[in-house]
């Protein structure tokens, strides 16, 4: 670099030797037209159909630019957490920063290198605009600005969860999730981006975005609150719940690796660290102080007829549960087992329930004990929540034999303490969650036993495509030594000399029929034994109606053997309302869901 | 008050008559006003009249979650906006505990440097401009669009960067760009003679420029002037050098100086420092291919991103001198406070005060354009 001195006084004659610029090309001479960069934050882009209606743009967007709007012609799916809002731009307001694209969960948005735009003359609102796929307008634009892994501002990855190991657990009932530290809590609460889908998609509707916010702020008390506004199941809910919430969350719509967050793992998290003391405070809020001089009976202390009990006494009813069984809960109780959702959690939920009011009466089986014309003489208005207690049978040859026995019944004694009869080896018949949930306890029981795992599992659905049980369950059943036969149809219950030896199984060709309806084919060549001592059926389950009686079984409209409800779980019958797994379901969550319709209506009902 | 409304008021039986200068004139790089208080054509007292691009930076930013402050701080100052970014997201980063990746720190640096560069250039234009000379300010704009291409080419926009995040940066370079960098030094280079022809050998301008607004050092001191307004009156004082941030430490570069603290120091310094840019730029094309790795350092879900309490001062040397952001957390999701010690409020109030006083009229707008004041950074 040259010098210059301060000291020199320079030249007037200096300036003239850039009269060479006559000879040599302007240096300000108007540039051409030119492509803008190849990461140029132009105008936006906006893939219709990637794009889930989220909002995380509009509320990213520094500017207040960005507006949701209802694009009817898009179709919502609430339980795959699809929305039919899209983003459309102010342009007026816009500061093309580009955080919306790195935000956006599914790279739906994006920039393009456009950032010269005119309007037709019919387009007033020329700057308020709504982005599609390819451009503005119908133009179509070269991309610009888009979301690389660097510039990706979400934290995409699960916060791993630790689980005991399989040879630890496979001789026992204790849980097996050790679940979140508030550390990792915090950590995986920060990861929502407050969009609200997972809450669309809940049956119950839970807020599950402000008791994640609540966690994040490390305020546990408030979460629990934002819990029991929708949930006096969360104990629950918190281990075994279906988590459709987890399916609709916006971050597992992402490309690659891309995990939703662990909702219920964080309501677990909540739960399991507020004292039941201050959880009973919090379950208290908001109970009428006056009492409303009306009862109701609710058939069944599930989570539906629970719940349901739950709502009407904080409305001020009086409330009488009635459950055949000793203890309450329902499936949770004697169809879960301990090593998914431990006895004392369920029990404090109930409890819990308890202190706000609600009159379980134990052991009192109606139909037998007390009538449904007795019900309804002494209250006002009855729930039918019983559930699906009873198991279906295959019907197969010799499926009558007492070694073939129903999976739902062998679940409910393990709780209950009756003396099961451990087979030295099992088949179980079926593919869903209490297949697993039989598979795997019996294979603690044989453990227990005989030192050793000797399950085998056959299911129509094919592995890894249809079948119907949770991968984890199947990850963790392979885990403990159980044996899955995918695609493969029971044919008979070998029987010799009165004693049971085993099952014929052939392959399954197809499941359902052209119209989609069960018919499963098989290839009857395809056969094969299976050695056992006793054969498991988890096909299914039913509710046991005959409690009803036959006057009222007369009077009620059925729709395929469920009773018929409306969409408020009112039956034909004026003073009786149906919740639960016997109209809907079968999981916790919509029985959850079913017994706050039932309350509010019935609730409605009782104050005309 | 608007321009028709006001009366230029003839004091009682003194010849001193007030005057207007701005908000719109050649000698700032912004709406900024200059009521001066004349005697003949020269001033006996200036009153800096700031506040037509107050925008209430600091208090929007209260309002505002940690990330989405980043696309307004690069809009406190327009021809040098990239400190701004850095500066903020420094005082982030530090509150936070967390540190962006070496590979980073090296991007911002460049940043930083272009950034000084590209301003530098718009000021050579702009003080020409205010003695009457008005090529080099087309010629200063012209070069300076060639470094914006640069910044359209790495961060997607060209004079709003928006470009740091804390904990690092948002992008990496893209293919040949330090190639395309090097060209552009390599132009910077070669326009070096035509600059010293038209502007700083030119008797016209040396003539104008000297001694016109002279500083002394103390003067300058007692005024918090920093920068190279500083440095033009003889202090080698540099926030790069004698406070490093970043990767300067590990870069050569001198400082310049002069002694008289007068408009031309002033320019003569900015025009030495232009050149020591790209004297550290070079170094940054040579070194920073071997420095791998990553550019960011993850922070948590920007929605939900509570800052933990504390505060920090963040600091850099910006092209007008030295720009800090004073930040501070009360463990929100946005900020509790943030303060902008923008070197420009000092330039352009009570320096510009000072140094009118005693000049005459037509060596007012020089006097402004040489402390290279910002109005937007004075007003925030």
């Amino acid at each position: 670099m040259k010098k210059i001195n301060y000291n020199d006084k320079g030249s007037i004659l200096n300036p003239l030797k850039n009269l060479q610029f006559y000879a040599r090309k302007p240096v300000t001479e108007p540039l051409g037209p030119r492509d803008a960069s190849a990461s140029y934050r132009g105008f936006h882009i906006n893939d219709l159909n990637k794009c889930i209606g989220c909002s995380s743009c509009q509320k990213i967007c520094d500017n207040a630019a960005i507006t949701m709007v209802e694009v009817p012609s898009i179709k919502e799916d609430a339980a795959k957490g699809l929305r039919n809002l899209r983003p459309a731009i102010d342009y007026g307001r816009c500061c093309w920063c580009a955080l919306c694209v790195d935000i956006c969960p599914t790279s739906a948005i994006e920039m393009t290198r456009e950032y010269v735009h005119t309007c037709d003359g019919d387009e007033t609102d020329s700057y308020f605009i709504f982005p599609k796929e390819t451009g503005i307008h119908g133009d179509s634009f070269e991309k610009g600005w888009t979301k690389t892994e660097d510039s990706d501002l979400l934290d995409r990855i699960r916060r791993p969860m630790g689980e005991m190991l399989s040879e630890a657990r496979i001789d026992n009932f204790d849980e097996i999730v050790d679940g979140f530290t508030l550390e990792m809590a915090v950590q995986e609460a920060s990861r929502c981006v407050d969009c609200g889908l997972c809450e669309d998609a809940c049956p119950a509707h839970m807020h599950a975005p402000n008791y994640i916010r609540s966690i994040y702020e490390g305020n546990l008390e408030q979460a629990v609150e934002w819990m029991y506004e929708t949930n006096p199941f969360s104990h629950v809910c918190g281990r075994v719940c279906t988590h459709i919430c987890e399916t609709a969350c916006s971050l597992g719509h992402g490309e690659g690796e891309s995990d939703p967050i662990a909702i219920r793992w964080l309501k677990r998290f909540a739960m399991d660290n507020v004292s039941k003391t201050k959880i009973k405070q919090i379950a208290r809020k908001g109970k009428a102080r006056k009492k409303s001089g009306k009862s109701i009976a609710v058939v069944g202390a599930g989570p539906a007829g629970l719940t349901a009990a739950f709502d009407l006494v904080k409305k001020g009813h009086k409330v009488t549960v009635y459950e055949s069984l000793p203890k309450a809960g329902g499936m949770t109780r004697y169809g879960i087992p301990n090593y998914r959702l431990p006895e004392d959690r369920l029990d404090q939920d109930i409890e819990v329930i308890q202190s706000v009011g609600v009159d379980i009466k134990y052991n009192v089986k109606v139909g037998t004990d007390i009538s449904m014309a007795q019900l309804y003489k002494d209250n006002h208005a009855v729930v039918m929540a019983i559930g699906l207690q009873m198991g279906r049978s295959t019907r197969i040859k010799g499926s009558d034999h007492k070694m073939v026995v129903k999976a739902v019944d062998l679940l409910r004694m393990i709780p209950k303490g009756d003396k099961v009869n451990v087979p030295k080896s099992a088949v179980v018949i079926g593919g869903g969650n209490v297949a697993m949930d039989i598979a795997r306890s019996m294979a603690r029981l044989q453990q227990q036993k005989y030192g050793e795992v000797n399950i085998t599992l056959t299911a129509l659905e094919q592995l890894g495509k249809t079948f119907l049980a949770d991968d984890e369950e199947v990850k963790e059943s392979l885990e403990e030594g159980i044996s899955i036969l995918d695609a493969r149809g029971p044919k008979q219950c070998v029987i010799k000399n009165n004693k049971l030896v085993g099952l014929e199984t052939v392959k399954v060709i197809s499941i359902f029929d052209a119209q989609g309806r069960f018919a499963p084919k098989y290839d009857e060549e395809d056969l094969q034994f299976h050695q056992a001592d006793m054969v498991i059926e988890a096909i299914g389950q039913m509710s046991d109606v005959s409690i009803l009686g036959e006057e009222l079984t007369e009077e009620l409209e059925w729709n395929r053997g469920r009773i018929q409800i409306d969409e408020n779980g009112h039956t034909s019958v004026e003073w009786l309302w149906s919740a639960g797994d016997m109209v809907k379901g079968p999981d916790v969550i919509n029985a959850v869901a079913d017994g706050h319709r039932v309350a509010k209506d019935i609730d409605r009902f009782l104050n005309k | 008050m608007r321009p028709e409304n006001y009366q230029a008021v003839k004091l009682g039986d003194s010849n001193e008559y007030e005057i207007f200068i701005g908000p719109n004139h050649p000698g700032i790089e912004g709406n900024y006003a200059f009521r001066l208080m004349l005697d003949g054509d020269i001033v006996v007292s200036g009153k800096a009249d700031a506040g037509y691009l107050h925008r209430g930076f600091e208090k929007l930013m209260e309002g505002r979650l940690w990330i989405q402050n980043l696309a307004i701080v690069p809009r406190i100052c327009v021809p040098d906006p990239a400190p701004m970014e850095v500066a903020y997201s420094m005082a982030v980063e530090e509150i936070m505990g967390i540190e962006a990746p070496i590979r980073a720190q090296w991007i911002r640096t460049m940043q930083l440097e272009l950034s000084r560069v590209a301003a530098h250039l718009f000021t050579f234009g702009g003080h020409a401009a205010t003695t009457g000379m008005y090529t080099p300010m087309f010629w200063g704009v012209a070069d300076r669009d060639l470094v914006l291409d640069l910044f359209e080419d790495f961060t997607g926009g060209r004079v709003y960067s928006i470009y740091n995040i804390p904990g690092g940066v948002r992008r990496e370079l893209p293919p040949e760009f330090l190639q395309k960098l090097s060209n552009l030094l390599d132009y910077l280079e070669s326009r070096q003679n035509d600059y010293d022809n038209l502007l700083f050998t030119n008797q016209v301008f040396v003539e104008r420029a000297k001694g016109c607004g002279a500083l002394t050092q103390s003067q300058a001191l007692e005024l918090s002037v920093t920068g190279p307004n500083l440095r033009a009156c003889g202090l080698a004082y540099d926030v790069r050098r004698d406070d490093p941030y970043l990767v300067y430490d590990e870069l050569e570069f001198d400082i310049p100086r002069q002694k008289h603290g007068d408009a031309y120091s002033r320019i003569l310094v900015r025009r030495d420092e232009l050149f020591q840019s790209i004297r550290i730029l070079r170094q940054i094309i040579e070194r920073l291919p071997s420095i791998k790795g990553k550019i960011r350092t993850p922070i948590p879900n920007p929605l939900s991103w509570n800052v933990r309490k504390g505060e920090a001062y963040a600091r850099v040397e910006s092209s007008k001198g030295e720009l800090a952001y004073y930040v501070v957390s009360d463990g929100g999701d946005k900020p509790y406070r943030v303060h902008v010690r923008g070197p420009s409020s000092m330039h352009a109030v009570q320096t510009l005060e000072f140094l009118a006083k005693g000049a005459r009229l037509e060596d007012v707008a020089q006097i402004m354009f040489s402390l290279d004041a910002c109005p937007p950074e004075v007003d925030r």
